[in-house]
């Protein structure tokens, strides 16, 4: 099966900073990918370069096989939302109908159930809108375009946890009910990290996770107890990180443990307790951030 | 929605929690399993990662697969589910409650009347 994003050996540069440093990656089909990643690490550059925003420097990009940019069959086969898009000021409802002329599996039905969903009113001038409210056009147009390849990035500004939460809801009820690739980038990575199917995790540029999620969880622990005990455990392993109050140590190692290691640790009682996805990603980056220095 | 914890995989919590309502009876030999859909909205995960839960427990035997209409917990399912935690029972539950025991200077004969429950022990504080 063609995969529905690859990239190999992707680069941009501008002048003299480098957005995307040597990337090689794959999506496949019917899944949901997270892009994760701090602010500058290159989601979004990325995510121009597959929706032909922006040319790659070096390397090469294929959607459906092929050079997306300026290939308008490939370019109607996505949907692209962005954090703080921009829109003509027109009615909300105009936007609405601008969009769907341009997206083949339009539902015109989920558009309205969204707007509604979203308490959106169709006769207000986008620039009336609140930030939220703007960030919820896009997100109607992203699922109501039921586009084959749909990107959000950061599409949430200004939405509160309620709203957020319908967000996710949504999404997942039409990946389900109509499978689809999903990209999406965010920084809410424990809101959002259960819906992942797979991660990709940038930083500086470039690719430092490429994993099934199922893999990533539980691949990192934080060992708690009595330092002695601590220590004794976690000899040996990769430590990420060290703390210890008194008589009282927790370290976080960046390893998986079977059964009888997590029991030899209730032995000498240890408490484990495993990173969550966002926690993981802040050590991982941390962690090629000192590779890179020591390098 | 019921919290998933996440220290296992998804998948694997949610094989697990299937795997409860078997034991405790909410879901009967012969009985329909909610499907990965409805499993993946109930507890908002990917459906991908409810369908691994389910193929795990498709995989031991406990569910089956019925063509066209669904899948459904196999007969001898609830004992053989009982039989695989029975064998665990010691090491998850008994060990750690040792462990704690020797640690509080808990002898055994105190802990045994504990275990009968009140009445049978002395000069505990249980209610």
């Amino acid at each position: 099966m063609i995969p529905t994003i690859s990239a190999t050996a992707l680069s941009r540069r501008y002048r003299d900073q480098i957005a995307l440093d040597d990337v090689s990656l794959t999506v496949e089909p019917g899944t949901v990918t997270g892009l994760l990643g701090r602010n500058g690490a290159g989601k979004t550059t990325l995510m121009r370069i597959i929706t032909g925003l922006e040319f790659p420097t070096a390397g090469d990009l294929r959607v459906f096989g092929e050079v997306p940019a300026e290939n308008d069959p490939v370019l109607r086969r996505m949907v692209f939302v962005r954090e703080e898009q921009a829109y003509p000021d027109l009615r909300v409802e105009h936007v609405i109908r601008v969009a769907s002329w341009f997206y083949p599996n339009w539902s015109e039905d989920l558009a309205q159930q969204l707007m509604s969903d979203f308490a959106l009113p169709p006769k207000r001038r986008i620039k009336r809108l609140s930030r939220g409210m703007r960030s919820a056009v896009g997100i109607v147009i992203g699922l109501a375009a039921r586009a084959e390849l749909t990107l959000f990035d950061e599409p949430y500004a200004g939405l509160d946890a309620v709203a957020r939460q319908l967000f996710y809801d949504r999404l997942l009820a039409e990946f389900t009910e109509r499978p689809r690739t999903i990209v999406l980038s965010t920084h809410l990575i424990d809101e959002v990290a259960d819906l992942l199917e797979h991660v990709v995790m940038l930083d500086r540029g470039r690719v430092v996770l490429d994993a099934p999620a199922d893999d990533v969880r539980g691949t990192a622990m934080t060992v708690s107890g009595a330092a002695t005990a601590v220590e004794e455990f976690v000899a040996g392993r990769t430590v990420w990180h060290r703390q210890r109050l008194g008589s009282r140590a927790s370290v976080t190692i960046a390893d998986a443990l079977d059964p009888a290691e997590q029991a030899k640790a209730r032995a000498l009682n240890l408490s484990l307790e495993p990173l969550s996805l966002q926690q993981l990603l802040v050590h991982a980056a941390g962690h090629s951030a000192e590779e890179k220095v020591s390098a | 929605m019921p919290a998933l914890d996440d220290g296992t995989p998804l998948f694997v919590q949610i094989a697990e929690q299937l795997a409860d309502d078997i034991v405790g009876g909410a879901l009967a030999e012969g009985a329909r399993v909610p499907s990965t859909n409805e499993l993946a909205a109930f507890y908002r995960i990917n459906p991908a990662t409810a369908a691994k839960g389910i193929n795990l427990l498709v995989d031991d035997g406990v569910l089956e697969k019925r063509r066209g209409i669904g899948m459904f917990v196999a007969a001898g399912a609830q004992e053989q589910l009982r039989a695989g935690r029975r064998k665990r029972f010691a090491e998850q539950y008994v060990d750690p409650m040792l462990a704690e025991a020797n640690r509080l200077g808990i002898d055994t004969d105190t802990l045994v009347s504990l275990v009968r429950g009140p009445g049978w022990h002395n000069g505990g504080s249980r209610p």
